[in-house]
């Protein structure tokens, strides 16, 4: 295999803005590169891109793959696949990562399959194996319950996705440089089969979970709909956000919008509360990579203790209103 | 109308869990299940039937005793099944299922209009295998598709995505991976379910595809699994307990001693 020593991240944008977890994949990037020495490189497929280089240096990239045509406007699977197949056939790099959007969900696994390349799905690590020269791809199966390191041993390139808000974002500088290799690909031959003729926004009230540095949470331990009073005053005295697990949003007490887990949002704080919180593996996979986890539960045994930093045993009606008065005296 | 549903048929992972000392999952008792994603899959395709006519087959790339999850979804109003098995397909990753089952649907009498497949499934959970279906199967792809209507010449269909959604047209066939919001699901017909149990199942295997061997099972897959070991547990962890104004001075003054407050 005679490929290029280069690690590719897909620089997913829309409307000239590029998604969150380019930056968190170009951060985690720039340690792959130090340690395998290969170059860290951006692949940029859009209608305008110049505007969005800057930020592409700024993080680490190192090269950007520049790809414009008036036809990669809005995303279209069929175009972008085309643009990323082309570009891997030519350019040839060893490493390719995405985000595990609802893009890079559909792009990737088209990719890989255009080009016989492993994929390896929802990585929450990676590493560089100097010795045998390829990527270590650790992710979650099995909802969780286990972890798998995959390996692509004898196909190129090697290809991850990535959920957001698993890796930390790094900016290196304000004002970095790097190349800009401009490429053009011809899409006149692919069809266009599908129009997307609507795209909406939700407003989502207030929660910003994903960046939020504290969250407190609550979980079915509170008892009562109304007890997220206690859990939000806490919330508002750190200056963080609300969140919940799914069986008090399945039970109606808080909309679904703040549910943390597998099937609701992946956050990464500073510091996480978990408030009458169990701790099963689906609440686990959303919360697990925080930087410091705080558990309150009366059940000595919950297996959320399994991966809290520090732990509460106790009534969380008593102890959390006790953590906000501390806390709020010694703010003031 | 024909419609193709893939359902896979998966330990239920709520029960799955891994032997600490010699990292290996414990399966035994773990009762099989259709993928619950898959579920939803069906039932679009079924009320699709219902509104418009048409036949929905089923499909299951697995062990023998995926045939089973191919009768729930008979019983459940499914026409047609089709479970692809045999030794030499084992061990596929995602590229080398997506390649096999792709080429049990070109092998269909009937073309299919539409091709379903769960958003993800619960065990390998790399939601994969559908958008690697379509490109084998060279029909566009819809991830995330939480309702499908039948238009002029193909669907409109709603894509739930990491901010709100999208609406779009797509000829068909076309392919989607449905949602679990996308629908309620049906109880199974007793009737239909005493039908099932007699029903005859093909089982297509290495002779009935005739693949490119270098593109099946173990072999084919570029992706191999290096280890499987448990999650990790956090080691210096530090449980208090007592009562509640002195436990929290005692953290606050850990919290500050790591000047993380
Ligand atoms: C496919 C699938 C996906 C899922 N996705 C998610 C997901 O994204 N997010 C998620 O959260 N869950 C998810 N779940 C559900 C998950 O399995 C659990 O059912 C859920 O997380 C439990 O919520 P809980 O911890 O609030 O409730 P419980 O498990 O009922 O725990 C309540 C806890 O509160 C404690 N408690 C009770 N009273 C008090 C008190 N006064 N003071 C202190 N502690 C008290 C109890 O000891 C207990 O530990 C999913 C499940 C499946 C099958
Ligand atoms: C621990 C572990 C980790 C793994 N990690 C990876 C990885 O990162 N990359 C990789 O390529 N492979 C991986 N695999 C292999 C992968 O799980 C298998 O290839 C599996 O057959 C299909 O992938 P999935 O379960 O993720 O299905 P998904 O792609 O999540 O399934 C999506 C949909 O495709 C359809 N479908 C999937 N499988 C079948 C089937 N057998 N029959 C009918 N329909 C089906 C269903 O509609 C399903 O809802 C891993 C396996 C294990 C055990």
């Amino acid at each position: 295999m005679s490929t290029k020593k280069e690690i590719w991240v897909y620089a997913e944008q829309e409307n000239g803005k590029l998604a969150g977890v380019v930056f968190e994949l170009l951060s985690e990037g720039r340690k792959l590169a130090e340690k395998s020495g290969y170059t860290l490189c951006a692949l940029l497929a859009s209608a305008d891109g110049k505007p969005m280089h800057q930020e592409l240096f700024n993080y680490g990239a190192q090269k950007v793959y520049n790809v414009e045509d008036p036809k990669l406007d809005i995303y279209q699977n069929d175009y972008v696949a085309k643009v990323v197949d082309t570009l891997l056939k030519s350019e040839e790099p060893e490493i390719v990562l995405y985000g595990a959007t609802t893009i890079g969900r559909s792009l990737a696994p088209t990719v890989a399959v255009m080009g016989w390349a492993g994929l390896t799905a929802d990585c929450t690590e990676l590493d560089f194996d100097t010795e045998r020269n390829i990527l270590l791809q650790t992710r979650p199966a099995f909802g969780g319950n286990i972890m798998a390191t995959i390996i692509c041993p004898d196909h190129r390139p090697q290809m991850s996705t990535v959920r957001s808000n698993v890796f930390k974002k790094e900016k290196v500088g304000e004002s970095e440089t790097g190349e800009v290799i401009d490429l053009s690909v011809d899409l006149s031959g692919v069809r266009e089969r599908m129009k997307r003729v609507e795209s909406v926004v939700e407003q989502v009230n207030t929660v910003d979970l994903k960046a939020a540095d504290f969250i407190v949470s609550g979980g079915r331990g509170i008892g009562d709909p109304k007890n997220f009073d206690i859990i939000e005053s806490l919330a508002n005295t750190l200056g963080g956000a609300v969140g919940a697990s799914r069986a008090t949003v399945d039970a109606g007490w808080i909309s679904h919008h703040h549910q943390v887990g597998q099937t609701g949002k992946t956050v990464c704080p500073l510091i996480y509360v978990a408030c009458g919180i169990s701790g099963a593996i689906q609440h686990l996979a959303g919360m697990q990579s925080a930087d410091l986890i705080i558990a309150i539960n009366k059940d000595p045994d919950a297996p959320i203790f399994d991966v809290a930093d520090f732990g509460l045993v106790g009534d969380l009606h008593q102890v959390v209103p006790e953590l906000n008065k501390q806390i709020t005296a010694l703010k003031s | 109308m024909n419609i193709v549903v893939c359902i896979k048929q998966v330990p239920d992972s709520d029960k799955v869990t891994i032997d600490r000392e010699t990292n290996r999952l414990n399966r035994a008792g773990v009762p099989s299940i259709i993928n619950p994603f898959d579920e939803n899959a069906l039932e679009m395709a079924l009320q699709l039937k219902d509104a418009h006519g048409g036949k929905v087959t089923v499909i299951s790339m697995g062990p023998p005793q995926a045939e089973e999850a191919l009768r729930t979804a008979l019983s459940l109003g499914a026409d047609d099944a089709i479970l692809i098995s045999d030794r030499k397909f084992g061990g596929a990753d995602t590229w080398a299922t997506s390649y096999t089952i792709s080429l049990a649907i070109k092998k269909l009498d009937e073309q299919p209009d539409l091709i379903l497949f769960g958003k993800q499934a619960i065990d390998g959970d790399t939601a994969q295998v559908g958008p690697g279906v379509a490109h084998f199967c060279d029909i566009p792809m819809i991830t995330y598709a939480k309702s499908c209507e039948v238009i002029d010449d193909g669907f409109k269909v709603q894509q739930v995505t990491d901010h709100g959604y999208n609406v779009w047209e797509v000829e068909k066939p076309a392919a989607l991976t449905v949602v679990k919001e996308a629908n309620e699901l049906r109880m199974p017909n007793l009737r239909k379910k005493l039908a099932a149990k007699k029903a005859e199942i093909p089982c297509w295997g290495f002779d009935e595809l005739n693949p490119d061997e270098t593109k099946i099972g173990l072999n084919g897959s570029p992706t191999k699994v290096n280890k499987v070991f448990a999650p990790p547990v956090k080691l210096n962890k530090e449980i208090l307990s007592g009562e509640p104004e002195d436990m929290v001075k005692e953290l606050i003054f850990k919290l500050r001693e790591k000047k993380v407050i």
